[in-house]
């Protein structure tokens, strides 16, 4: 029983790196994808261009890569940032990509005619965009970027590579001091269904109360 | 800071690196194909208990890290008796991180075949194999094509976390060659290169033959909705 509060407190100590760094990035992501997505729709070719980019090369290289040049790429070229920023920059800049195109495609997915009617009323862009389209998009969103949500959380893991002490990290610390293996790793996998858990649920909740009154 | 030279003199090494990478996706993808298909029969099992275990195993794995799961396969596995290859953990992790979500485009593309197939095969007094792989296989594998290959590139892009548990990749290659070098940006820099020039065209083939195969099928309206139920379209 010692043995197990014993783990149980080692891995507790992760905790807090892995839940800061997850919502730092998650919210770095969010924002990205916004800015982002709203670019690729431009009508001028140079920020869709640059997003387009964006896109393509932080999908298209693995988040590892990106967090190892980061970490240790980036300090030759005379950057060095501090373990904890290059987590959560890595983690957000590679699901910004992602929520990017999600931001781009459910807007791209609401009808014509909801626009077509907000010119019509004389709305002006952002109040058409701000009160019609986004609304209708962001329910369209939701699914979507709950699933993405999981994968960021699952990603955190990785910075565990770039020696941040999350979960992980303490994970592996405590498999050598213990070489309790099998506890360490069963109460590892739990620990982040528990954390997973709940972020779906809320998505489901949100879609639901997002839905209220619209068809 | 740059050295072209340098640059190009890794190339040798990381393309070998790069057989593993793709032998790991292969096989991997191979893994996955076959649990996610296992996974897909259980829970049309008429077995409760048995459904019931299958998708808590699937929710379970798939809201995990695949990391974490490869160090339980490579860590864990031994204390029980079963020592595996890092390459054997590797794709078995791997296979079955991504068969969790192998099994909801095959679950997608069974649920998408009209009940009047079943009911006709059951008229004609089909055996239930026949019936899998005469009537519903051959109709709902062609329009799942263009997802299943997104996932393989989802999947070839999570082979540098086979580094973890010591498996020569290109990142691990990598690293290598920059803890001997100290050139981290060049041997970084070429595989993130590398990636993107394998998997762009990769990706543009795909979203090609999704269109292709929406024409052909007339799946517009049901693709669409794929897209809603899983990002991982997008990626």
């Amino acid at each position: 029983m010692d043995a197990n509060m014993a783990i149980f407190n080692g891995l507790l100590k992760g905790l807090g790196v892995t839940l800061q760094v997850l919502i730092y990035s998650v919210l770095l992501a969010l924002v990205l994808s916004f800015i982002i997505g709203f670019m690729s729709l431009s009508k001028w070719r140079i920020p869709r261009w640059s997003a387009t980019l964006f896109i393509e090369v932080f999908r298209g290289t693995s988040l590892l890569v990106q967090l190892f040049w980061l970490y240790f790429s980036l300090p030759i070229l005379g950057i060095r940032l501090p373990a904890m920023l290059v987590g959560v920059l890595g983690l957000g800049l590679n699901y910004g990509a992602y929520g990017a195109v999600v931001v781009r495609t459910s807007i791209r997915a609401v009808p014509k005619g909801q626009t077509e009617a907000s010119i019509a009323l004389n709305m002006s862009p952002y109040r058409r965009m701000r009160s019609v389209i986004l609304p209708q998009a962001f329910l369209i969103m939701l699914p979507t970027f709950s699933n993405l949500t999981i994968e960021l959380l699952k990603g955190t893991s990785l910075i565990s590579l770039v020696t941040l002490a999350d979960l992980t990290f303490q994970a592996l610390a405590l498999r050598s001091a213990t070489m309790e293996t099998t506890q360490i790793f069963i109460y590892l996998l739990i620990i982040y269904f528990i954390i997973a858990y709940p972020i779906t649920l809320g998505f489901r909740w949100l879609e639901k109360k997002q839905s209220v009154g619209r068809g | 800071m740059w050295s072209w030279d340098f640059a190009i003199s890794i190339l040798p090494q990381l393309l070998q690196a790069m057989v593993v990478t793709i032998e790991a996706t292969i096989v991997g993808f191979i893994v996955a194909t076959v649990l996610g298909l296992f996974w897909t029969i259980c829970r049309r099992s008429s077995i409760k208990p048995l459904k019931f275990a299958v998708v808590a195993i699937v929710e379970f794995v798939r809201s995990t890290p695949l990391l974490v799961q490869l160090y339980f396969i490579f860590f864990v596995f031994p204390t029980f008796g079963i020592t595996l290859s890092p390459f054997s953990a590797g794709v078995l992790g791997l296979g079955l991180h991504y068969s969790t979500y192998l099994t909801e485009v095959f679950r997608t593309g069974i649920d998408s075949i009209p009940k009047g197939q079943w009911e006709a095969s059951t008229a004609l007094n089909l055996s239930k194999i026949k019936v899998w792989t005469h009537v519903i296989m051959p109709q709902a594998i062609p329009p799942i094509i263009p997802m299943l290959g997104n996932y393989f590139i989802v999947m070839f892009k999570e082979t540098p976390l086979l580094s973890a548990i010591s498996i020569v990749e290109m990142v691990q290659a990598a690293q290598i060659i920059g803890s001997n070098s100290f050139r981290y940006v060049e041997a970084f820099t070429d595989v993130g290169v590398i990636f993107l020039l394998l998997s762009y065209p990769a990706s543009l083939l795909f979203q090609y033959t999704e269109r292709r195969i929406q024409h052909r099928f007339d799946l517009s309206v049901k693709a669409s909705k794929i897209e809603e139920d899983h990002y991982a379209t997008n990626k």
